[in-house]
């Protein structure tokens, strides 16, 4: 009994040894160990940068750092987050942010399909003119910024020309605070619904020509097909090319930074992005940049969380 | 539907039958838009040739008068901005070549395996391209100046190396970082065009006994080929552009290391305001190699812009 206890024992163990080395060959013989590096150094080199730069800036947003030696992680609060809430610019930046979050997402949103389904239908030279609606997509922000500084003038850029044609005074687009944030909207516009109609044309190409056919034996009007039928089915399209408009809001920084060439963008254009930067390298306050830039974080977090739970649920990842 | 028209030769019979009332709306609004798009570009183009007499005069989207052109502005904005358009790409070259690499590997290896947590990681990837930068900023700056000074580390060796001075050793962080932002969209850009390569080459190369990395040389990179194109420039257009990891890690305007975004909003400026004819020629100067590329091969960047929405 005992001796063939033990003989059990030694069999189930050398069983055991056999087993721990095959798993061992076989895990390092995995597509998994051995793809790693090919996944595993962009993985890491991209970890570091962005997650550990995250976490990163909240340990420093938790401080109250201010540029001279090192940031002190011996007490941890919210203070710079209480400081925040409770300044005026922070909130009129944050309530800027979300205009432009809103507003210039929607006008992109509606011109890019506009111009879609204007260039999708029977007219001639269409990627010619797909090629310039896209164009300013290809500029700098600092570029764009550049041209519409010039555009808005005061004295003599084009807006002013044609409203001072129609009898009004003419109006300062950027110096003035109650419509530079309209007029940012506006040159942002101008240099993003190329990228909305790319989005949507691709959409739309995907629908199959018989719906328009069959919708047109029914006796449905174009305009009515649009919209009962093909818009419908462009849902995909709108939610990715929102998210990437929306990220491309709340770093709407450059833009801002490159109209005047300062730390302080037009009166009333300032957003979340252009206060931080101010706070961080005009005034040291790192700390509490950094507090700013989580928050910032948060609000493109409730952008992007909801789209990539949608994109997994599609199954689309 | 767009076929039918296009294929159609143009002659006048077709054009006849075209003209309805619903085709000129059409294609009214067809060019109101492209002038909505090109007035500003061909109003900057008409600045930056105009002497600042004739800017003053002229309506700012009329040619200049022949005695109200010049070169001279272009010509002046080219003597500012000729060393930080080296800057440039010195950045942007090997940024680019690292992240689109980088990224094709990445993509590679995670087309390839099947694993529990593949899933996870892609999102991690998926999410790093929607971070806004300045979540990482204040830890760029200090990582860069104070714990790994790299710049300050590089400065001997790059002055040895010739045509480059010292000061070029300060892109080097630029570059790495961009790199490593540029990665995730990189990865995401060549995993959907390796997901629609045939599977059917990549299993008959495994059966035949092909290691990872062969199937990688001989199959995927010569298959990936007019994929590396369409990330290429599109990446490139991304990190020639940019300008808050430029305006962060390369402070200052005058810095001798600064890439052209960075000196571009100061060029022309004075206490009595801007000079529209020197900025806009700098303006035009500084978009020359993306709108060069964008001309050219608009088709793949449009082609990056959309996989990249997914």
């Amino acid at each position: 009994m005992a001796t063939h206890d033990q003989t059990d024992h030694v069999t189930e163990s050398a069983e055991e040894v056999v087993g721990w080395e095959t798993r061992l060959r076989y895990f390092l013989n995995s597509d998994f160990v051995r793809s790693s590096p090919y996944w595993g150094i962009p993985f890491v080199l991209m970890g570091i940068a962005v997650y550990g730069g995250i976490g990163y800036n909240l340990a420093i947003s938790f401080t109250d750092y201010s540029g001279l030696g090192t940031p002190d992680y011996s007490s941890l609060d919210f203070e710079m987050y209480t400081q925040a809430l409770s300044s005026d610019a922070f909130l009129a930046a944050a309530q800027n942010n979300l205009v432009l979050l809103v507003v210039f997402t929607t006008v992109c949103l509606i011109l890019g399909l506009f111009l879609a389904v204007l260039l999708d239908h029977g007219i001639r030279f269409s990627e010619k003119f797909q090629t310039v609606y896209l164009l300013p997509m290809s500029l700098s922000f600092v570029v764009t910024a550049q041209l519409w500084l010039w555009m808005f003038n005061v004295e003599s850029g084009i807006l002013n020309l044609i409203v001072t044609t129609f009898g009004f005074a003419p109006v300062d687009w950027i110096g003035n605070p109650s419509v530079a944030l309209a007029a940012v909207i506006f040159a942002l516009v101008w240099q993003f619904s190329g990228y909305t109609m790319v989005v949507y044309l691709a959409g739309l190409q995907s629908i199959p020509d018989d719906q328009f056919e069959a919708a047109r034996v029914d006796g449905a009007s174009t305009i009515r097909t649009y919209l009962r039928i093909i818009v419908p089915q462009l849902k995909e399209a709108s939610v990715s090319a929102a998210v990437v408009l929306m990220v491309f809001a709340l770093k709407a920084f450059t833009f801002l930074y490159a109209l005047v060439g300062r730390y302080r963008p037009p009166n009333g254009t300032d957003i979340l992005a252009t206060l931080m930067v101010r706070r961080a390298f005009k005034f040291g306050e790192w700390a509490y940049s950094a507090a700013i830039a989580t928050m910032l974080l948060v609000m493109a977090l409730g952008v992007i969380g909801p789209y990539l739970y949608y994109q997994h649920k599609q199954g689309s990842l | 539907m767009a076929s039918s028209s296009s294929t159609r030769s143009f002659d006048v019979a077709s054009l006849v039958e075209d003209v309805n009332l619903r085709r000129v709306l059409q294609y009214t609004l067809v060019l109101l838009f492209l002038g909505f798009f090109l007035v500003p570009l061909e109003t900057g183009i008409m600045t930056a040739i105009k002497t600042n007499e004739s800017v003053a005069r002229s309506l700012p989207f009329a040619p200049p008068a022949s005695e109200g052109f010049t070169l001279g502005n272009l010509q002046f904005a080219f003597e500012r901005l000729a060393d930080s358009f080296v800057n440039s790409l010195i950045m942007a070259i090997p940024a680019t070549v690292g992240s689109v690499l980088l990224g094709s590997m990445a993509a590679y290896g995670l087309t390839l395996v099947d694993w529990r947590a593949q899933l996870g990681v892609l999102m991690l990837f998926l999410a790093g391209i929607f971070v806004p930068y300045q979540a990482v900023l204040v830890p760029l700056a200090r990582f860069w100046n104070n714990i790994f000074p790299l710049a300050r580390m590089l400065q001997p060796f790059v002055a040895s190396i010739p045509f480059l001075e010292a000061y070029h050793a300060n892109l080097a962080p630029l570059v790495i970082t961009h790199i490593a932002y540029g990665i995730p969209i990189c990865t995401i850009l060549f995993r959907s065009y390796y997901q629609s390569l045939p599977s059917s080459l990549v299993e008959a190369a495994k059966i035949d006994g092909s290691s990872i990395t062969k199937i990688y040389r001989r199959i995927v990179l010569p298959l990936s080929k007019p994929m590396f194109g369409v990330v290429f420039i599109y990446q490139f257009t991304q990190i020639y552009n940019e300008f808050l990891f430029a305006f962060t890690l390369v402070v200052g305007a005058d810095a001798p290391a600064a890439p052209v975004t960075l000196i571009l909003p100061a060029i022309g400026a004075s206490t009595s305001g801007i000079d529209f004819g020197i900025r806009m020629s700098a303006a035009f100067l500084a978009a020359i190699p993306t709108l060069i590329l964008y001309v050219a091969f608009a088709e793949q960047f449009a082609k990056g812009l959309r996989t990249e929405s997914g």
